[in-house]
């Protein structure tokens, strides 16, 4: 099994959900985060004082899947949160030794 | 002061009625204000300043500060005398002029109430509770009582014997608040992090809605200051409009041209400019005034809220660059354009009266400001001595929310953050001990 991770701009949630949903993608996990690439931060003016953003929101969508659909779910995801422009984000899949259901007890795919 | 000398004129009663519990509604509109201009962790804290204040000036007015301010005058137009300690003397049937004595009270007890507030935004974020509940009675009557006798009270220096004009609180409210901000940031030192660390407004809609019930409040600061039902308090009001108005869109031509962007910050920033500087003008000044006093405030107060970083004076939410210039610009500005139709004698540069007026003005101004200042710091100063005026360090950082007042506004994600993940489960009367 693979845990894919991607971190994409907020907007692009959606889209990247209805991608995930169409392939069969039974669940996901999405937090709130914030950090910083090449898009950097941005610069915000209070009473004529600016102040530095570095980091800026996103959102991380993580996904647990068999190893043979992980190919097509990262396609998915990077074809659904394509922008084109600085700041579209990341996604990266890591090995996964074991899942459980905690409802059950099955573990393996079958907790998928 | 006249007791039971006259019958009270209704209408003009009904009004000041209205005025009163609009002066009253300004100070939770500050409450918001300042609230949403400070960060997540201390808003409870701001808005709690200013609700104290609103009790504890009340107490001190009665017991003394009215009878201070309004007393017949005991010392050279320098302080009122003790006659109506507690109130006592007053009833019902009291009259001041055409309202009755008790609503006269009120009225101007309310002006005490939110100058005392007002002076909270310049420690923001750091001040210890319990050193503003003894600094807010202290200096209430050691700074705004004889301030407003000079300018209000029966045989007052400034009004009555040098002939200065301040309609509704130039002096008392907006330059003394602004000055004894500066002294009070003085004496507590900078934010820790103040100029390194982004210290963002945390919620813009609550400075709006503020700045809305402060602008609403201030037609009742100001065309009630006519102590009456009548013209007078009618060109008030449509001063104190257009003031405002100009005020807002001068700072936001400041902001367009100098950072590129009009800002919600700083058109409520700029309308409340405006209305500081109509203050003490609204009574005075004509139409035309207003709105010069107004734009003159806006543009100016844009770039006075910037000093503080080249000066290092941490004053947090800028009760310097816009009280204390605004009030300055408003009550010097009395002295170019007060028209005599107004005055019903004074007349400022701009309709031949010379430069006399506008001396006056400056001679006020000067005296307020230092008396303010030096008064409040050395206030401020015995008290953090003796029992410290600044949160601890972990307190600040923390917040002040949390480890004073052992709530958090806010419910931020499925964990509570910033309160105690646990405490659901506290039981009720278990004392929780806050997270650091």
């Amino acid at each position: 099994m693979k845990l894919i991770t991607a971190i994409v701009k907020p907007y692009r949630l959606d889209e990247v959900k209805n991608a995930l949903q169409e392939l069969g993608v039974h669940g996901l996990t999405v937090s709130e985060a914030s950090g910083y690439g090449r898009q950097r931060g941005h610069t915000e003016v209070y009473r004529g004082a600016e102040y530095q953003v570095d980091l800026v929101p996103k959102v991380r969508i993580e996904v647990v899947v068999e190893d043979a659909d992980a190919e097509a779910v990262i396609d998915a995801v990077v074809s659904a949160a394509h922008t084109g422009k600085i700041g579209d984000g990341k996604v990266w899949a890591l090995p996964v030794d074991t899942v459980v259901r905690v409802r059950t007890g099955e573990r393996g795919p079958d907790a998928l | 002061m006249s007791l039971a000398a006259a019958s009270a004129d209704t209408g003009d009663t009904a009004w000041l009625l209205a005025a009163t519990a609009l002066v009253l509604l300004m100070t939770p509109g500050l409450a918001l204000f300042y609230g949403g201009m400070v960060r997540t962790k201390s808003v409870l804290n701001m808005l709690m300043m200013s609700f104290v204040s609103i009790a504890l000036v009340t107490v001190v007015w009665l017991a003394a500060g009215f009878s201070l301010t309004f007393g017949e005058d005991a010392a050279g137009g320098l302080i009122g005398g003790l006659e109506h300690i507690g109130m006592s003397g007053l009833g019902p049937d009291s009259v001041q002029g055409t309202v009755p004595t008790l609503l006269f009270a009120t009225f101007q007890l309310t002006f005490a109430i939110i100058t005392a507030a007002l002076v909270s935004g310049a420690v923001a974020d750091r001040a210890k509770f319990g050193a503003w509940l003894v600094f807010v009675p202290v200096w209430a009557l050691l700074v705004y009582v004889p301030v407003a006798h000079w300018v209000w009270g029966p045989g007052g220096w400034i009004l009555e014997k040098l002939g200065a004009l301040d309609f509704a609180g130039g002096l008392p409210v907006e330059i003394v608040s602004g000055a004894s901000g500066l002294a009070l940031c003085l004496v507590l030192g900078p934010r820790m992090g103040f100029k390194k660390d982004s210290m963002r407004p945390h919620n813009l809609p609550m400075v709006m809605l503020g700045a809305g019930l402060l602008w609403f409040g201030w037609f009742g600061f100001n065309a009630g200051s006519a102590l009456g039902a009548n013209g007078l308090a009618a060109a008030a009001f449509l001063n104190t409009l257009a003031a405002g108005c100009t005020g807002l869109l001068g700072w936001l031509f400041v902001e367009q041209k100098r950072d590129g962007h009009p800002t919600t910050l700083g058109a409520a920033s700029g309308a409340v400019a405006g209305l500081v500087a109509i203050t003490p003008s609204c009574g005075s000044v004509s139409l035309l005034g207003a709105l010069v006093v107004g734009l003159t405030a806006g543009a100016v107060c844009s770039y006075a809220v910037s000093w503080k970083f080249k000066l290092n004076y941490d004053d947090s939410l800028d009760v310097v660059g816009v009280h204390l210039v605004g009030g300055v610009i408003g009550t010097l500005l009395i002295g170019v354009f007060a028209a005599r139709s107004m005055t019903g004698g004074a007349e400022g540069l701009l309709y031949g009266g010379g430069l006399g007026q506008l001396g006056k003005q400056l001679l006020a101004v000067v005296v307020v400001a230092v008396y303010a200042f030096a008064v409040t710091y050395g206030i401020g100063k015995l008290i953090d001595v003796t029992m410290g005026f600044r949160a601890s360090e972990e307190q600040e950082q923390t917040g002040l929310d949390l480890t004073v007042h052992a709530e958090t506004a806010y419910d931020h994600g499925v964990l509570g953050h910033g309160a105690p993940v646990s405490s659901s489960v506290v039981p009720h009367a278990q004392k929780v001990t806050p997270q650091a």
